[in-house]
């Protein structure tokens, strides 16, 4: 008769985090950042079809890396529960932290239950009202991790792949209120940065991009297609680009420009990590 | 519990797979959220029931309108109820039955839609959409055998036709479920038949959406004057029927200043010929 290995609860956790964020690690990475008209989401996709980024309800998008079988049935999960939701009570009444809470509830709860932790991470994005703030107070970007930890970040989600370079990138270019072909240009550089320092060139079919816009009541999720994409960072002159976005059929960009397309915003001091502000101490919820 | 895969806070019927339906998910999951659920069908009270909607096709699309009035018997129940709905970018619905019924019912397959549109990442068909309508009145034909029948009207633009005289479609059904394609213009409600006999005389087959509303709003008119349960215009009150034209770009309720205009013509026309 074999006796069971004995392994510490310390060593049981590691294991599963350590599984999980390897299985992780080895997917694309995904940003999701606040700009002037709403939120932008930019993945690394060469798939077409299987999405990373998705509508779950009038002002709540959603994005993932990792496993594919694993966060498409969260994602069902979610607009079946926003849907019920609105159903039942009002269109008003779903929240995208009450998304949140379920999704880190119910993460966390398999990491510690199950044999096999989720092997993904999640981004729950929701815009402000329409005649709300323009400069990003009123939307809201969680992201949540394989073993349930939540985290509230102000500016930007970087996820799955190797983040450092992505995030260290983004934390380099950021500035507050900027409008949309200079975010995308932005978070398409970043997501060709790697740790060695080169940098890829990512053309538009290999990026899957979407937005949440503010200024539109009801429905809110709108996707870029590949032609819009490319008309968005082919022009240089943020005057041209808005013109992109409309021929894209996406809705014209607001007016404010925020100067050249590559800003030279030196990374703040106080994330020295270059991870935002996700670290737990702070955005821990 | 806990010990269900995989916690407490998504059930496990919202991460079991299945199809894009939100009724077929509503019916396994949340039944008592259903229209209809639990509801003891005794002897019923006075209803408010809604009235006349009529649709026409028109060049390169479709045209759906309803008067504003429920009844409920004698008395008129409401003067601005809304019957006629935008239920996704290229649909509409109108009503004519129990109106809290069909209210519900109309909450339900707008989300239906929805549901199947983020969840599959595509649009239902026309035809699919007008299916999925038939299914839902089926489930509802226990309470329309006791009298809580709703009756709709479902037009939509087919975007998978390239024929611009034949992208306009009107579907009507009845309580059992069935479906049946209508050509060129047709009505429901207590009113429809006199709307009907009035869109007989006036439709134009291909005419513009605006002379086409012109012909909903004059058939309308037709059916209040006949049939009491149907409001004509309400110039006094600034009431008009809910108008919705739907073409290749998109289902566009209009305001009830552009439907007031024509209302006003239609009126006008009426004080120097009754009968239009």
């Amino acid at each position: 008769m074999t006796m069971p290995i004995y392994a510490s609860p310390e060593q049981f956790m590691r294991d599963r985090s350590d599984y999980a964020r390897k299985g992780i690690a080895r997917g694309r990475s995904v940003v999701a950042v606040i700009f002037s008209g709403g939120v932008l989401f930019v993945a690394e996709n060469p798939s077409p079809t299987l999405h990373k980024v998705s509508e779950i309800y009038d002002r709540i998008g959603f994005a993932a890396t990792g496993r594919y079988n694993e966060y498409e049935n969260l994602r069902t999960a979610g607009i079946r529960l926003a849907d019920v939701r609105g159903y039942s009570y009002d269109r008003g009444d779903v929240t995208g932290r009450w998304l949140a809470n379920a999704y880190a509830q119910t993460l966390g709860s398999v990491f510690s239950e199950h044999s096999k932790p989720l092997e993904v991470e999640l981004c729950v994005a929701e815009v402000g009202p329409p005649d709300g703030p323009t400069d990003g107070t009123a939307d809201q970007l969680y992201r949540i991790s394989y073993d349930g930890s939540m985290f509230d970040e102000p500016r930007f989600v970087v996820m799955g792949g190797v983040t450092e370079p992505v995030a260290a990138a983004l934390e380099a270019t950021f500035a507050d209120g900027w409008d949309l072909p200079t975010a995308m240009r932005s978070c398409a550089a970043a997501l060709g940065s790697a740790a060695d320092g080169t940098k890829r060139v990512l053309s538009p079919a290999q990026l899957e991009v979407a937005v949440l816009d503010r200024r539109l009541l009801g429905r809110t999720f709108r996707r870029l297609d590949d032609v819009a994409v490319a008309g968005i960072l082919a022009t240089d002159t943020p005057d041209a680009a808005d013109e992109a976005t409309t021929d894209g059929g996406h809705p014209a960009e607001s007016t404010e420009s925020t100067g050249p397309a590559e800003p030279t915003e030196p990374a703040e001091p106080e994330f020295p990590d270059g991870d935002g502000a996700g670290d737990p101490a702070g955005g821990q919820e | 519990m806990s010990s269900d895969w995989p916690a407490q806070a998504i059930p496990a019927a919202y991460l079991t797979p299945g199809t894009g339906s939100f009724s077929e998910f509503l019916a396994r999951a949340e039944p008592q959220l259903l229209p209809g659920h639990g509801r003891d069908l005794g002897p019923l009270p006075e209803l408010r029931h809604g009235t006349t909607v009529v649709a026409l096709t028109c060049a390169d699309g479709v045209v759906l309108a309803g008067d504003r009035r429920a009844t409920m018997g004698n008395v008129i129940a409401q003067r601005d109820i809304e019957k006629v709905f935008v239920t996704d970018s290229h649909s509409a619905i109108g009503i004519a039955g129990t109106a809290g019924m069909a209210i519900e019912m109309v909450r339900l397959f707008r989300l239906e839609l929805e549901h199947y549109e983020k969840i599959e990442g595509a649009k239902l068909s026309l035809d699919g959409k007008a299916n999925r309508l038939a299914s839902m009145i089926r489930g509802n034909l226990g309470a329309a055998l006791q009298g809580l029948a709703v009756l709709p009207l479902f037009v939509g633009y087919d975007l998978s036709i390239s024929d611009p005289t034949r992208t306009g479609r009107i579907y009507s059904y009845d309580v059992t479920g069935g479906r049946y394609e209508e050509h060129d213009y047709y009505g429901v409600g207590s009113g429809s038949t006199f709307a009907r006999s009035a869109l007989k005389k006036r439709f134009v087959r291909g005419s513009d959406p605006a002379s086409a509303v012109r012909f909903a709003v004059e058939a309308l008119y037709d059916a209040a004057d006949e049939d009491s349960a149907t409001g004509g215009p309400d110039l006094t009150r600034r009431i008009f029927p809910v108008v919705v034209t739907i073409g290749r770009d998109g289902a566009v309720r209009w305001t009830d200043e552009a439907v007031g205009e024509v209302s006003e013509q239609v009126v006008a026309g009426r004080m120097t010929n009754p009968g239009g």
